[in-house]
């Protein structure tokens, strides 16, 4: 007879192998890239000539040291915290209307097929076109506020879950529906106990895309014109020609985008217990 | 002799293609079943027996003729109409209590009183101590239960079963039938089943339709009259059975062959 714990003793085993190679090697790829980098910048071919020249690209201790100051002394524009939360809020509040205008739209053009044929070629073109652009008139018409930057981080989200609403209302199973008219369904019932739970796996889907896109409306708004933000940040730093500046901020955009995902895969992972785990192996 | 429960009275009723051609799915179909009669349906693949339920629960409208329900034209769904459909239809965001309740919530019964006669039904149909489970953690034989209680708990007095145990493994098959029969003895619902299991057909039902191969209409009826209650686990080896089986076959088999025959020459 197999002995059971010996073969399960020896999986958990094998499991924890795994997991340590895979961490291994990602801590490898960071030292060998950071570790490259730094020698690259540093290594000087003759005396005061580095083999590749820091003042362009920059140089990963360079960063931490600029990272350090912004946060013992801050930016010259203010405390640290104060441009992130700035860009914080700018991304959220963004997010927020997006989400909620892009669900209601998709949803209404979703379940009504005169809406939908009507507006059609209208959000098209406006798909169609790089809505980046928008930017300079919403800092003309909105200024150099918060609200600019906000409208801008509403198009962008908007479109994605406007999309994914639609195509999630529109796929709901023809099946489901008829059993819910069968069961006794209202207009109404239909609507809150089988489109929107059925819809709700592709809306959710689209929030991780989503915030990304916020955050990128946020910081491209700062950019071309505002008083605070990790976007203006980056904006002067280039102006400086301080490349560590440039890539401290992209480093700060990173880990608050990382956060937020971190946060939308637990509320996904809450809203829809009910579908089977897929399986989890890779996930990028 | 008392009005028919169902009746169908030359219907026909044509679909749009996506590509734009229409076609018809069943035409000038005349059927009548009486109340608390159980009636089986067969046919070939794509002869229109689904399209003939929808026409009856008032999902779909005909093209021309009439279905009438207990005498009055069909209009909208109805509240005396269960459907059981061939595809898995329960909802997989709600627990099997939740599923089941969803019916008397629908029809605005409160939420307490809803769960407590839907764990009386889940027990009835076998599912007792799964009340918490939502349907991708259940087989496919509970889903179907689930799925037969969800149905049954709004007592529909017109019950359509649209091949509702094809997806199952013969023996789960027969077993689900032989609960079937038990459930609605009780209940005394006019019932449809639609199959294309001659077998099947003849163990369940008072009486059994052949529809034509596509567009469908109606080739025979034959009455079942094997004793009630039946155990379907033994009643196929009756030679009335058998006898019953080689009549409605003679007719369905040629049926069948046109069916096959055309398949064939769509595929070449």
């Amino acid at each position: 007879m197999s002995d059971d714990t010996a073969i399960d003793r020896a999986r958990a085993r094998a499991r924890l192998n795994r997991r340590l190679l895979v961490n291994g090697l990602r801590i490898l790829i960071a030292v060998v890239v950071l570790g490259s980098w730094e020698l690259s910048t540093t290594w000087e071919v003759s005396p005061g000539n580095p083999l590749v020249d820091p003042f362009f690209v920059g140089k990963p201790s360079g960063i931490g040291r600029q990272l350090w100051t912004w946060i013992m002394e801050g930016t010259a524009q203010g405390p640290l915290w104060q441009q992130i939360a700035v860009t914080l809020e700018e991304a959220i509040i963004g997010f927020l209307i997006g989400v909620g205008l892009g669900v209601v739209f998709g949803f209404a053009l979703g379940r009504v097929r005169l809406l939908a044929d009507v507006f059609a070629p209208y959000i098209k073109a406006l798909n169609a076109m790089p809505r980046v652009v928008l930017g300079s008139i919403f800092i003309i018409t909105l200024g150099y506020g918060i609200q600019s930057k906000v409208a801008l981080a509403v198009v962008l989200v908007f479109f994605v879950v406007f999309f994914n609403a639609f195509q999630g209302v529109r796929e709901v199973d023809r099946v489901l529906l008829w059993n819910a008219r069968i069961l006794g369904a209202s207009e109404r019932q239909l609507s809150t106990s089988v489109i929107i739970p059925s819809a709700l796996s592709w809306i959710l889907a689209s929030l991780h895309t989503s915030f990304g896109f916020a955050l990128v409306g946020a910081v491209v708004g700062e950019y071309l014109g505002a008083i605070k933000g990790i976007g203006l940040v980056i904006a002067t730093a280039q102006a400086t020609f301080n490349p560590s500046g440039v890539w401290g901020a992209m480093f700060l955009l990173a880990v608050v985008a990382l956060l937020a995902e971190v946060l939308m895969t637990r509320l996904e992972d809450r809203l829809i217990r009910w579908r089977p785990n897929t399986i989890t192996d890779v996930q990028i | 002799m008392g009005k028919a429960a169902i009746e169908l009275r030359k219907v026909t009723k044509r679909f749009l293609t996506p590509t734009g051609t229409a076609f018809t799915a069943i035409r000038d179909l005349d059927l009548q079943v009486e109340a608390g009669e159980f009636c089986a349906v067969v046919g070939p693949t794509g002869c229109g027996k689904s399209t003939t339920l929808a026409l009856i629960s008032g999902l779909e409208t005909p093209s021309a003729g009439e279905a009438l329900v207990s005498g009055q034209p069909v209009r909208g769904v109805g509240r005396d109409v269960g459907y059981v459909f061939q595809q898995d239809a329960v909802f997989p965001w709600k627990s099997v209590l939740d599923n089941v309740a969803t019916g008397p919530r629908f029809r605005g019964q409160p939420r307490a009183e809803a769960e407590k006669r839907a764990r009386d039904w889940i027990a009835r149909v076998g599912l007792a101590g799964f009340e918490r489970y939502y349907p991708h953690q259940l087989s496919g034989g509970m889903r179907k239960r689930a799925a037969l209680a969800q149905t049954l708990i709004n007592e529909p007095r017109i019950l359509l079963m649209d091949e509702p145990f094809s997806a199952l493994d013969v023996q789960t098959r027969m077993l689900m039938e032989n609960e079937l029969l038990q459930l609605w003895s009780a209940t005394g619902a006019s019932v449809v089943f639609v199959t294309h299991d001659l077998e099947e057909a003849i163990s369940l039902a008072d009486r059994v339709v052949v529809i034509t191969a596509g567009p469908g209409t109606v080739k025979g009826t034959y009455r079942v009259d094997l004793p009630r209650p039946r155990n379907l686990t033994e009643i196929r080896f009756q030679p009335e059975f058998a006898r019953i089986y080689k009549e409605i076959w003679n007719d369905l088999r040629d049926e069948v062959l046109v069916s096959y025959e055309r398949s064939k020459r769509s595929v070449a």
